[in-house]
């Protein structure tokens, strides 16, 4: 039998580890959950721009629009995310301050954050093209027929007709991507930005208490997957308030 | 007989102080690839007028009513609406487009559409879907478009599913729903294609009676049908398609009455 005492050595051991206060590493992590959320957040979003243009461009684009938007989304989801990143990362800074060097400017130190939104927001908008542009195909074409047939203009059409229209649809395949997206901010790791999954590596490496401080960014990562489902249950119950059950339909 | 009041007649047009005339189409052709569909077909309609459009499937009467407010654009042809010459230029691929996505965009806001399968905003309920456009193309204020939209719906018999979905109503009623939806923007013309096709026999009934309503009331209306009976009642003018031309046209007890071509005399012993 082990030394029953032990384990709450161990355990009080654990939380002055996780303290957020100094010589703690809390504050580390819940910093690094911060900036891996901000992250999550803007490459979402722009995913989300991005995705919008690309599905009209695929879905309505003459032959150029249509041939760009093809090539950006096969490249992306053919190239492994860490490829993509990491290339993006370094090529992308070191052409930007090339470009800059050869007008005549100073190169700029890019800021982690914007270069890991950008990276990552760029992989997101072809997942977010696809998704996007199946469930516009999945409106009834007669409400997009009335739309036209009642005058709208395009940019009318889109915002009242066609966005909320393709919600419902849209949006299961939306929340995958907002979950895949908190978890991709790992990825910047590599490139030495200090989200939750590096702060948690320098707090382990420091310590040597790896088990507790992996299990805190797991448990962390968690808790915003379980807090993100409840919202975005609670937005596609909204977004499908003109259908009826799937049970009912049954 | 006395025109819409909600649209001021055309002072410019000659003789707009009695009937103007709201819809004129000149020999429109339509070809899809190498189909030709429509081959040169005319109409006219003049404020009040009910023009009933019947024949067999595929004769292009769909066809002939997109091509009205430019859901399809016709290959060559006049069409004027409202005393408008809708302006063309070519696509560069033998067809033609409109010159001017604007002037589309005001005519069609003045045609009130009603389609076979109702096409609601699912997304939106029933007067949602009735203040759509007033509110949001035609810029009326929101009040004054749900006063009016709620009218409409008492006189559609709706009042009742004011706030539902169309996803909760009848083919029926999404169809007296669609109907007080082309009433909304107070169209110069109503157009309907096969506003009964689609619903179960016992509601077609319900829907009849708004449309006969809405002609005895002066309303000016393009309405393509199956339903021969219902044309001859409330229709001032009937034209026979066949094949992409106007075979036969008359007022409806000629039409119905001594049909002169064998073709329109077998489509009508069919149908009835
Ligand atoms: N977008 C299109 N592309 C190619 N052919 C088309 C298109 N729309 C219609 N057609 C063809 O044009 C012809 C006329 O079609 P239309 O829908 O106008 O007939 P209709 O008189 O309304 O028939 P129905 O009574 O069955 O509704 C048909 O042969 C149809 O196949
Ligand atoms: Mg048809």
């Amino acid at each position: 039998m082990a030394d029953a005492s032990i384990i709450p050595a161990g355990i009080t051991g654990m939380f002055d580890l996780l303290s957020p206060v100094a010589p703690g590493w809390g504050a580390n992590l819940l910093r690094g959950l911060v900036r891996s959320l901000q992250i999550a957040f803007g490459a979402f979003g722009m995913g989300l721009i991005i995705g919008t243009f690309g599905s009209y461009a695929k879905l309505y684009g003459g032959p150029i629009a249509r041939d760009l938007a093809a090539i950006y989304t096969t490249l992306v989801r053919a190239i492994p995310e860490l490829v993509m990143i990491i290339l993006l990362y370094y090529a992308g800074t070191d052409l930007i301050n090339r470009i800059l060097e050869g007008m005549g400017y100073q190169r700029v130190d890019i800021s982690g954050l914007v270069a890991g939104i950008v990276v990552l927001g760029f992989v997101q908008g072809a997942y977010a093209t696809e998704v996007l542009r199946g469930a516009i195909k999945a409106i009834p074409q007669g409400e997009i027929e009335a739309a036209r047939a009642y005058g709208m203009s395009p940019v009318l059409m889109m915002r009242r007709i066609t966005l909320p229209a393709m919600l419902p649809h849209a949006l299961p395949g939306l929340a995958n991507l907002w979950l895949i997206s908190t978890k991709d901010t790992a990825l910047l790791a590599v490139v030495g930005f200090s989200e939750l999954t590096l702060e948690t590596r320098q707090a382990a490496g420091t310590t040597k208490a790896y088990m507790t401080f992996y299990l805190a960014a797991g448990a962390l990562y968690l808790f915003v997957t379980l807090f993100s489902s409840v919202i975005l249950e609670s937005v596609e119950k909204r977004a499908r308030r003109g259908m009826p059950s799937v049970k009912e339909a049954r | 007989m006395t025109a819409n009041v909600a649209v001021a007649a055309d002072p410019l047009q000659p003789g707009a102080a009695e009937q103007a005339e709201a819809i004129h189409i000149e020999n429109l052709h339509k070809r899809f690839g190498a189909l030709e569909v429509l081959k040169g077909v005319s109409m006219s309609a003049k404020d009040g007028d009910v023009v009933a459009m019947i024949g067999g499937s595929g004769s292009g009467k769909s066809t002939f009513l997109r091509c009205i407010n430019f859901l399809e654009n016709p290959t060559s042809g006049v069409i004027r609406i409202n005393g408008e010459d809708v302006k063309m230029v070519s696509d560069g691929h033998g067809g033609q487009v409109p010159a001017n996505r604007r002037q589309i965009e005001r005519i069609r806001s003045r045609l009130g559409m009603v389609f076979q399968n109702f096409n609601l905003w699912q997304h939106m309920t029933l007067i949602q879907n009735v203040i759509e456009v007033p509110v949001h193309v035609l810029g009326m204020k929101r009040d004054e478009a749900m006063a009016i939209g709620e009218q409409l719906l008492e006189r559609v018999g709706l009042s009742a599913k004011r706030d539902v979905y169309p996803a909760y109503m009848s083919g029926g009623q999404q169809q007296r729903g669609a109907i007080a939806r082309a009433l909304a923007i107070q169209p110069r013309v109503m157009l309907f294609d096969e506003p009964t096709s689609a619903l179960d026999p016992e509601l077609v009934g319900e829907v009849l009676k708004v449309i006969a309503d809405l002609a005895k009331e002066g309303r000016t209306m393009l309405l393509v049908t199956h339903e021969m009976k219902f044309a001859r009642e409330v229709a001032s003018h009937v034209m026979y398609l066949h094949n992409g031309i106007v075979e036969e046209e008359g007022p409806p007890e000629q039409l119905f009455g001594s049909p002169k071509s064998e073709r329109l005399k077998q489509f009508i012993r069919t149908v009835s």
